[in-house]
């Protein structure tokens, strides 16, 4: 017993640093797994108060290109409008809507770890919930995480946890995207067979097998493509449409059909 | 009454989070590094405290961070081992120097607070690359890592730590 306690006495700072260390591990460790509640993470209400302060500040100095992209959208979507031929209504009922959409800021960008999170300055107070996809204007960006009243945390693309259905526009090929974490320019689309027929500079977008994104979110083109190692999928980086370095306005989308898909599938998978 | 170093810290702290979560973290050097120089925490710290409560401090600092930056844990782990093998790296750097208590950092030659400062950042950058990527099959990007964040980190606390230097 007396051993015991010189031995204790004697490593007292080894032992409380090996303790220490512990808790720092196991945060890590448990934080890893995909979607278990992470308490400590940017949308708690410390950070996400600072960030928010900040991107008050800063929001102002690049309001005229942020105008000039939101018209530019705008554009796009007038003319989209006008050229439906049915007449639009203006009445619509909002309920029959298969998808909600919210608006949202980035107060925090990150794309140089290979787990990018964002921070949006909305949360559950206006609505969001985990497990919505999140877009911008020119296209897809992540998926929400996690949420607090005032502020949510979105997992990038650029986050080798992320794992999204795409395929090549216009046709029904698709494959999983994911990111190999060596530049934030370009993210992988992989298990696209390799009879599929490819061109560089085909336009990449969601799939329909998603029940987070619409289909046909575009996503950015094809730079490259190459077998994989079995010869028998092919391995394709995708530029972005987005600049992930240079982001703020985003559109958060909430399928409502999302619940009844899940049920749906969950039934099958118990049979 | 406070005692005045007590606060001096207090403050080093409070200005060293705010600095590297609102400016640090945003530099994205060629597109990918950012600077850590909170760091300089470990390497202003007085020589004689108790080591007990420096692993106290490094522990809330390294999880203040973590909060900032959405990284779970892994500054708190890379802090904390730094503040472990602080009093070795001094023993080595300072040497015989060590044994009068009176030794300020700030006193000793150039040469020695430039290694103390480089071996502090070299194993804080050490296992926080080696947590992040967490596989030996990115051996090499966490060697590239470590070694052009810790030179970038290096460059910009010498840099800070001279500004504020007493001398």
């Amino acid at each position: 017993m007396q051993r015991i306690i010189t031995f204790i006495l004697r490593n007292k700072i080894g032992l409380l640093y090996l303790a220490l260390l512990f808790v720092a591990v196991l945060l890590t460790a448990q934080n890893n797994a995909f979607h278990r509640a992470r308490y400590f993470n940017s949308a708690n209400w410390l950070s996400g108060k600072l960030y928010g302060a900040t991107f008050s500040i800063s929001s102002y100095f690049d309001l005229r290109v942020e105008n000039q992209r939101l018209q530019n959208e705008n554009k796009h979507l007038r003319r989209m409008l006008f050229n439906l031929n049915a007449t639009p209504q203006l009445d619509l009922d909002t309920t029959a809507l298969d998808y909600e959409v919210y608006v949202a800021q980035i107060i925090k960008n990150s794309f140089s770890s290979p787990n990018n999170i964002i921070t949006l300055n909305r949360g559950s107070d206006h609505g969001l919930k985990q497990d919505m996809g999140v877009i911008t204007s020119k296209g897809i960006l992540g998926i929400l995480e996690q949420t607090s009243p005032g502020f949510s945390t979105v997992q990038s693309i650029l986050n080798t946890k992320s794992n999204i259905n795409a395929k090549i526009a216009h046709t029904d090929y698709f494959g999983s995207l994911t990111w190999n974490i060596k530049d934030y320019r370009f993210v992988q689309l992989e298990d696209v067979p390799r009879l599929v027929p490819l061109q560089i500079g085909d336009t990449i977008v969601t799939g329909a097998m998603s029940s987070i994104f619409p289909e046909n979110i575009p996503i950015g083109t094809i730079a490259s493509f190459d077998l994989n190692p079995t010869q028998s999928f092919y391995q394709i980086d995708v530029q972005l449409f987005n600049d992930m370095t240079n982001l703020k306005q985003v559109y958060v989308i909430h399928n409502k059909k999302r619940p009844e898909v899940l049920t749906l599938e969950g039934a099958i998978d118990v049979k | 009454m406070l005692n005045n170093s007590y606060v001096i810290g207090v403050f080093r702290f409070l200005g060293l989070v705010l600095a590297q979560t609102l400016v640090f973290n945003k530099i994205n050097l060629f597109g990918q590094y950012n600077p850590m120089i909170y760091l300089l925490f470990l390497y202003w710290y007085p020589v004689t405290k108790y080591r007990a409560s420096l692993l106290g401090y490094s522990f809330l600092l390294g999880f203040v961070i973590d909060l900032f930056s959405d990284t779970m844990a892994m500054h708190t782990a890379a802090t904390l081992t730094t503040a472990f093998f602080r009093a070795k790296i001094m023993g080595f750097v300072f040497g015989v120097n060590l044994e009068f208590q009176n030794l300020k950092v700030s006193q000793s030659n150039r040469l020695q607070q430039f290694t103390f400062l480089g071996l502090l950042l070299l194993i804080h950058h050490l296992v926080f690359f080696s947590l992040e990527i967490f596989t030996l099959t990115n051996f090499l990007l966490i060697l590239r890592l470590v070694l052009v964040t810790g030179m970038i980190s290096f460059i910009f606390s010498a840099l800070l730590a001279s500004l504020f230097s007493s001398r």
